[in-house]
């Protein structure tokens, strides 16, 4: 594709014209090129086993991404998405803590757990959307504000998980690991919001604000519907992480918003809105994910393995811009 | 702007240069009744300080917002890291080596704010990611700098120079910092680069028909935001007499939120650094208000995030969509 698309102007033109129509393209061919380049330097990485670790160790991330795509499709941004993430963290592991341990009540904490994202995220809507505060400080000030009610659930990391919580996490059920499903699950809600209304009034906003306003389409709920899902995705998120780490973690989540932030610009959505798909913003999370292990098999020393992944992270966000741009 | 004292009082809460003086006048006294001796002078003079470096990164900030295109520099924090340890690293804790350590610590964040700045403008990437991945990439750099050990050690006439009276008592940072005031002042004002800046922030389409060099200004702003991070790397270096693991990653959303409380907008365009200088010192205020009084640390976060969310109701609000 790559190679046809460089010979000649019409093979550009169309491959410009798949990406207008397919916006994550870019970021599949990244990602499949990195996934050759770590099979080839590691059998094992392309492995069964190996992907479901690459997923086990990357759905929280996946998921955020693809929750931070609500609010970039209408051009905003939420930079407390991580730290919505430690708060459900903590939450469901003190509650879970606290109570029987049986299955019934864990998924009643996790549905409170989802209340919990959605009210942080309706939270961040109304200050944004109705209060027309600036997205990057406000949800710069609300991160710190959930920081400290994480704190307040639980003020030191290093609280367990119950053992039944992260053993179904590493489960296998039918011959298929547990987190295939979830990435199942997760790639039918991507399909299912693609055609969504939300999702098509979000890209129309992140568009044209004003325009949407006046062909009457409902901008300021809208906006804070954007917030909302995006702070339920985070709690799906805490879920996976939970299951990943196996312990409760006022601070864990913080630096992934960036990375989340990374992950949607990878997948091909323009962070100024209106242009993007959810299914890019789950490539750009794994692609981040590949890169770091990547950087680990090609045996780089490991003071330098931050500083090769920072640099093949931003060469990545570079060439996915460049070659995705519309002129 | 019009002379404020013949304005009424529904004009005077619009100004934010009066809003934030209001708002650290009161803070001030909070402070003292919550703790006496708040307001003391070597107290006043300590938060000066420790606004100053703030205030440093955030003139290098400012210049970045107010040249528009949704600018912003996510990379200030990490080149303030970076410039302690360099600095750190070639002074050694020897004066001598002082003005090698400067420039060359200064030279290191050029050249980061420059690359950000030839991504920004040559690669037409937002300026979000690609001071997001520049960020990214320091972090990395900071770790092979590091090697797990924390190294370099301030010389002591820098540590003198932040720390000491110098002049009129007041260190010899704070004396600095009002240099860089009048400069940032001058710069916007008075020569033809700062009227630039506005031009490109507020309306490049017409700068560009006017003939301005859109692309070497928004460089070259990029590049004294790295300049701005590197002397505030310094100068944190003097304040702490040794470098710690990311002490500059504070610096990363502090800058920014000085810049929105000293009314510049973030649409670019508008603002000036006199009101950068107040957000600075109102916000290291307000964290200094909840370092002193005895609550716990989720408190601390909490007043402070939502204290943020109360003052940002005052600032820059978003134009209504009927407007």
């Amino acid at each position: 594709m790559m190679n046809t698309a460089t010979q000649t102007p019409s093979a550009a033109q169309r491959f410009k014209a798949l990406c207008a129509r397919f916006p994550f393209l870019p970021a599949l061919i990244i990602l499949m090129l990195l996934f050759a380049l770590n099979g080839f330097f590691n059998a094992n990485t392309i492995s069964a086993r190996g992907i479901t670790g690459l997923f086990s160790t990357y759905l929280a991330l996946m998921f955020l991404a693809v929750g931070q795509s609500f609010v970039v499709f209408a051009g905003d941004i939420d930079l407390s998405a991580g730290n919505i993430l430690s708060l459900v963290n903590v939450f469901i592991i003190t509650m879970m803590n606290a109570s029987a341990g049986d299955g019934a009540t864990t998924l009643g904490i996790m549905a409170l757990g989802v209340l919990v994202g959605a009210g942080c995220g309706l939270f961040n809507g109304l200050l944004i959307a109705a209060l027309r505060l600036q997205p990057i400080v406000a949800t710069f000030a609300t991160s710190i504000f959930f920081t400290g009610i994480a704190l307040y659930v639980l003020p030191v990391a290093g609280m367990p998980a119950p053992m039944i919580y992260w053993q179904t996490y590493f489960a296998s059920f039918f011959g298929l690991p547990f987190v295939i499903y979830v990435v199942a699950l997760l790639l039918v809600l991507i399909f299912l919001f693609s055609r969504s209304k939300v999702v098509l009034q979000l890209l129309a906003i992140g568009d044209d604000k004003q325009a949407a306003f006046q062909s009457g389409l409902p901008v300021t709920a809208t906006r804070i519907k954007g917030y909302v899902l995006c702070g339920v995705f985070a709690s799906f998120a805490a879920f996976c992480l939970t299951g990943d780490t196996a312990s409760g973690d006022p601070l864990v989540g913080s630096a992934m918003t960036l990375s989340s932030v990374a992950a949607v610009v990878l997948g091909g959505s323009m962070l100024s809105g209106g242009f993007g798909t959810q299914l890019g913003s789950l490539f750009g999370a794994l692609t981040i994910g590949l890169i770091g292990s990547l950087v680990y098999f090609v045996g780089t020393p490991a003071s330098w393995q931050n500083f090769v992944q920072g640099l093949a992270i931003l060469i990545a966000l570079m060439v996915g811009i460049l070659i995705s741009r519309r002129s | 702007m019009k002379n404020l004292f013949v304005m009424s009082p529904s004009e005077l809460i619009k100004q934010p240069l009066f809003v934030a003086f209001v708002l650290i006048v009161i803070l001030l006294a909070v402070g003292e009744i919550l703790s006496p001796g708040f307001t003391s002078l070597d107290q006043i003079i300590r938060l000066a300080t420790v606004a100053a470096l703030l205030g440093i990164v955030a003139a290098g900030q400012n210049l970045v917002i107010l040249g528009g295109r949704e600018g912003i520099d996510l990379s200030v924090g990490a080149v303030v890291s970076l410039s302690v340890i360099v600095a750190g690293n070639l002074m050694d804790g020897m004066n001598i080596n002082i003005p090698l350590a400067f420039v060359l610590t200064i030279v290191t964040g050029a050249f980061f704010g420059f690359l950000n700045g030839v991504g920004v403008t040559l690669l037409r990437i937002p300026p979000l990611v690609m001071t997001l991945g520049m960020l990214g990439v320091i972090q990395g750099l900071l770790v092979v700098i590091r090697q797990g050990v924390p190294s370099g050690v301030a010389a002591p006439a820098l540590a003198d120079f932040v720390s000491e009276p110098f002049v009129f008592g007041l260190p010899g940072i704070l004396w600095l910092w009002v240099g860089i005031g009048c400069f940032m002042a001058w710069l916007l004002r008075q020569t033809l680069f700062g009227l630039r800046i506005y031009a490109i922030g507020s309306n490049e389409q017409a700068a560009v028909m006017a003939g301005v060099p859109v692309r070497t200004v928004r460089i070259a702003v990029y590049t004294l935001s790295g300049v701005f991070a590197a002397l505030a790397g310094i100068c944190l270096l003097g304040y702490s007499g040794a470098s710690f693991a990311n002490v500059g990653s504070q610096y990363m959303l502090t800058s920014i939120i000085a810049v929105v409380f000293g009314g510049t907008s973030l649409a670019g365009g508008k603002g000036e650094y006199t009101g950068t200088m107040l957000g600075a010192i109102l916000l290291v205020i307000l964290q200094s208000i909840l370092t002193t009084v005895n609550i716990d640390e989720f408190g601390r976060q909490i007043i402070f995030g939502g204290t943020l969310l109360v003052l940002m109701v005052f600032y820059g609000r978003g134009k209504g969509l009927r407007a």
